[in-house]
């Protein structure tokens, strides 16, 4: 009698490609983070020594407004006594096309979130499973297997997944610095195009997330133009991620690529292609509510009859045509939401700036750009992830490293604000700056550099609570992320 | 499509031009004459019935029912709106903890408790469309294939082969055995695609059959159970109608089979389910898609991909509850199986006072029917859209073709019954009876010039066909197959 042991390898060879090798990307170090947290969860009063989860792009400021008006509004849902009449309707609603409401509603909203600068045709709504979803959908439209997307770094992590995993489409980094902000040049456009070609990669598109993840910078009207230009003349699509389009506060306005294709003779808009959620903006990820928006008719037939792969539940559809057709609700929205991003994101800008902690300048999105290049032992990745591990273990703290978003240069950290209130803020900044003058007191002025350099490594090793002995790399194959430069001294946190 | 001479034509991929999506198949001219012409049985009286859409509305108003009684279920009620904010938020492809116990627990009274479900395995999908994708991607490369028996779900050229490059061949079942499936069917098939060069990557099926409405019975379950493992290829198992079964013996679930069978004989981590809550309780507008596999690696992979189609969180807690209620889905599902059988055996019934036998079935939402009695030639495929064109057109009942479900056989339909209420039922039994009656008696007359059978083909070939059709007529009276009161001859040409 044979006996069927399922040894793991074994296993894996009944398996595709696809399922057998790492491109979903879950083995990235950007997921360490949460898995600390998620075995010690900050809670204020349960556990207040718990690690704060500040690595995830959440909005969850304005929660109270929204349920206000759901409160206010019963026949928005299927579930409720005003709205029962409509769920047999709704539970049989599978029409890929959507609900026609839920499609102005969402078209309206875009407009609305670009200050009603430019409209949108309700008729290139199309859904898919969330912005994921949506990335994935846009790749299967546009590129074959073997082609590449060009992306400026530092980029979201979940893009090596969403756009490549089961498309078989690659990812080429356009190098952004910090020496210029993280500006996406045409210089670096075109050297990210010419790298591909010697690498026999198609090049197939641009894609770039607007408002920026993780700089929370905005793109302003000449670099869109440049970026629209730039695709038009090599004949390649430009995909906008437009997915924090509504995070903007202060002074920065949003310019979203539709307005500016208004501007430019002869754009071919065939190439122009939007991607949108409600995750961000409205603070919805649950609900799944992700847009593909193409100017061009063919991709938005396709991507409508792949929607049928992630089409979003009639019962969320009914429910969010019913708020945003509500013009006041949706404006005050809007305006509520920017006003706390703006509170929140100064308080931990002037948190950071009394600790002399630096970071880039942005105003928009759920984020800061966190600048602790001066913290590193060496200007290498892997002194960035000691770093990281360091902030995740002893500070307790989930940020997110920016070697996790394929970022030129190690030192950066994406650290969200819009997920938690104002005491757990306060918390994490106390720890923060607990931390900083922890340092402080470790080390004293030195005349030479090297002797600094050594003092400063004797200090990590005291502090560090854990030994790190497995070295995670970021393996990316083509794209590592590891620094050519060679390791510089390290400069004393200020306080 | 805006092509013009500055704006040349943007490069998509071939996935995006390749017409793999299925849509130009004919299975969607019915709806779109059907979109054209909808019934009503007030305010269109005359239009289009929609017997081509596999749904379960029998059901909705215990649902409706269940939910006007439990608030909290909702994110929206004032019962439920403390639960918004953490419902809204939540995005972990795990699911609500509670949904899959609640998915895990529904699978199990489906199957009238003889199996029960691990929570742990249950992972999302949007919809079964979703899932049959994602099982396709996690189990097999572009170039692979499944085996797949015929008729199949039409949508599964779409679902299986479009953005995953995988291909299937069918395994056609006929009428000569009433379309079951046998092991030896499989193993010929198989057999077949290996000495093509063909990798084949495992077998899939749809269990109760989609268009069939028949169930595997459980020793032909345990032999294809026996095979794949012998042949270490996959099992796949669409169980989206297990809880539509209306008589007849119990559904075997393949989930059954894996306990039973010897584990020398089974290897588990080849067999799988998909499954969906969108025909057993009537809500496709959800997209709860599920797949269950026994394989630890497939639910681990199929999890990372559901991102690609999570659940709605807020669908998500509201099936939570309602699916954890016992008394709800123990009624549930006794009331929807009794009203099932009611609709089908009127339906049934009805057929056959029009002298039209359907395959015998005991589950689906839907019944096979015989009309190769009817065809101007049987062993044509264009007789067999010609045929359907006029039900459409002059019977005005959507009602899908065989071969849009890959049959070899041309003649047969699959007609669904449980997409609308009993008034719009009668009327369609209606239509059928008076159609036949009246080809019974009147005398072939001439197609009118506003025949729309002519659309596409032009006057001649028209008049070649109708000639051809009186012909078969005369020559059914002439050969005597048929006589009035035994064998009506029935014409398929008929005076609106």
């Amino acid at each position: 009698m044979v006996s069927f042991v399922t040894e793991k390898k074994q296993n894996l060879n009944l398996l595709s490609r696809i399922a057998s090798g790492d491109g979903h990307g879950e083995n990235s170090s950007y997921f360490d983070g949460w898995k600390a947290y998620e075995e010690n969860p900050f809670h204020p009063i349960d556990r207040p020594d718990g690690v704060i989860q500040m690595g995830l792009a959440e909005n969850q400021l304005c929660g109270d407004v929204m349920r206000k008006w759901v409160l206010k509004h019963p026949e928005a849902s299927i579930c409720t006594e005003q709205g029962l009449n409509g769920f047999s309707d709704i539970a049989i609603f599978q029409d890929y096309h959507g609900l026609p409401e839920f499609r102005q509603a969402v078209a309206k909203f875009m407009e609305k979130t670009r200050n009603n600068r430019v409209k949108f045709d309700p008729d290139r709504i199309v859904m898919s499973g969330g912005a994921t979803g949506a990335h994935e959908t846009v790749a299967f439209c546009l590129a074959n297997p073997g082609d590449g997307f060009l992306v400026p770094t530092p980029y979201y992590p979940g893009f090596d997944r969403d756009l490549r995993w089961r498309t078989g489409v690659n990812l080429v980094p356009v190098t952004c610095h910090s020496s210029d902000g993280f500006k996406i040049t045409v210089e670096a456009l075109e050297a990210a195009y010419e790298k591909a070609r010697e690498s026999n990669i198609p090049v197939k598109g641009l894609l770039m997330t607007n408002p920026s993840n993780p700089l929370g910078t905005t793109l302003d009207r000449e670099c869109l133009k440049s970026l629209v230009k730039f695709t038009n003349e090599k004949k390649i699509h430009l995909i906008a991620d437009e997915i924090y389009a509504a995070t903007t506060f202060g002074q920065s306005e949003f310019i979203s690529v539709a307005e500016v294709i208004e501007e430019i003779e002869d754009c071919n808009r065939d190439l122009i292609h939007i991607v949108y959620s409600l995750s961000k903006d409205m603070g919805l990820p649950g609900f799944r509510v992700g847009i593909v928006y193409s100017y061009n008719d063919r991709v938005v037939q396709i991507a409508r009859k792949m929607s049928s792969f992630g089409l979003v539940s009639s019962q969320t559809q009914h429910l969010i045509a019913k708020m945003l057709s509500d013009e006041d609700f949706v404006d005050e929205f809007i305006r509520e939401s920017k006003l706390r991003l703006a509170a929140r994101h100064a308080e931990l800008t002037t948190g950071l700036d009394g600790l002399g902690i630096g970071w880039l300048k942005a105003e928009a999105g759920l984020f800061l750009w966190m600048d602790l290049r001066n913290l590193l032992k060496t200007a290498t990745f892997d002194s960035e992830t000691e770093l990281w591990r360091v902030i995740i273990h002893q500070v307790k703290l989930n940020v997110s490293p920016g070697g996790s978003f394929h970022c030129h240069e190690p030192g950066w950290f994406r650290v969200c604000f819009a997920n938690m209130d104002h005491k757990t803020m306060e918390t994490a900044l106390e720890r923060i700056r607990v931390f900083t003058s922890q340092l402080e007191e470790e080390t004293k002025p030195m005349a030479s550099t090297t002797m600094m350099a050594k003092k400063k490594k004797k200090c990590w090793q005291s502090n560090l609570r854990l030994s790190f002995n497995d070295k995670r790399r970021f393996d990316d194959g083509f794209f590592s992320p590891h620094s050519p430069v060679p390791p510089s001294p390290l400069v004393r946190a200020q306080t | 499509m805006g092509i013009s001479g500055k704006n040349s034509g943007a490069i998509l991929s071939k996935i995006a031009t390749n017409n793999q999506h299925g849509e130009n198949s004919e299975y969607f001219d019915g709806w779109k004459a059907y979109d054209k012409d909808p019934f009503h049985l007030s305010r269109n009286p005359n239009g289009i019935i929609q017997m081509g859409l596999a749904e379960n509305q029998l059901c909705l108003d215990l649902i409706k029912d269940w939910i006007k009684e439990n608030p909290e279920a909702s994110i929206c009620t004032l019962e439920g709106l403390r639960q918004f904010s953490d419902i809204a938020n939540f995005q972990d492809y795990h699911g609500l903890a509670k949904f899959r116990q609640a998915i895990a627990h529904f699978m199990g009274k489906a199957r009238g408790g003889r199996v029960t479900f691990d929570p742990e395995r249950v992972v999302m999908s949007g919809g079964a469309t979703g899932a049959n994708e994602t099982i396709m991607f996690c189990l097999a490369d572009p170039g692979d294939v499944f085996l797949i028996p015929s008729p199949y779900y039409a949508a599964f050229d779409r679902d299986l082969r479009w953005r995953t490059g995988v291909d299937i061949i069918p395994i056609p079942c006929s009428s000569s055995n009433n379309f079951r499936l046998t092991v030896e069917a499989v193993g010929w098939a198989y057999k077949k695609a290996q000495e093509s060069n063909k990798k084949v990557k495992g077998l899939i099926l749809t269990n109760p059959s989609n268009p069939l409405g028949t169930m595997l019975d459980k020793d032909t379950l345990k032999d294809l159970v026996r095979f794949v493992t012998k042949k270490s290829i996959h099992l796949v198992v669409d169980e989206i109608y297990a809880a539509t079964v209306f008589s007849g013996d119990n559904f075997v679930s393949v989930a059954e089979v894996v306990n039973d069978v010897d584990n020398s004989e089974v290897n588990a981590d080849l067999i799988h389910i998909v499954y969906s809550l969108s025909k057993d309780m009537g809500l496709p507008g959800f997209r709860v898609g599920i797949v269950y596999s026994y394989n630890d690696s497939v639910v681990s992979c199929a999890r990372k991909m559901s991102s690609f189609g999570l659940v709605s969180s807020q669908t998500q807690l509201m099936l939570a509850s309602m699916l954890s209620d016992d008394r709800f889905v123990e009624n549930f599902l006794m009331e929807s199986s009794r009203r099932l059988g009611t609709r089908h055996e009127i339906f049934t019934i009805g057929l056959k006072k029009a002298d039209i036998t359907c395959l015998t079935s005991s589950a689906g939402l839907f019944v096979w029917m015989d009309l190769r009695h009817l065809l101007r030639d049987r062993n044509s495929f264009e007789s067999e859209i010609e045929l359907w064109r006029i039900i459409i057109h002059k019977v005005k009942l959507n009602v899908s073709p065989g071969s849009s479900f890959h049959c070899t056989e041309p003649g047969w339909f699959r007609v669904c019954f449980a997409n609308m209420d009993d008034d719009t039922l009668h009327v369609a039994l209606r239509r059928i009876q008076d159609f036949v009656s009246k080809s019974n008696n009147k005398t072939i007359a001439k197609a009118s010039d506003k025949d729309q059978v002519s659309q596409n083909n032009n006057a001649k070939k028209q008049k070649w066909r109708q000639s051809n059709l009186r012909l078969s007529f005369r020559r059914l009276y002439e050969d005597g197959l048929s006589s009035p009161g035994i064998m009506s001859p029935h014409s398929p040409l008929l005076r609106a």
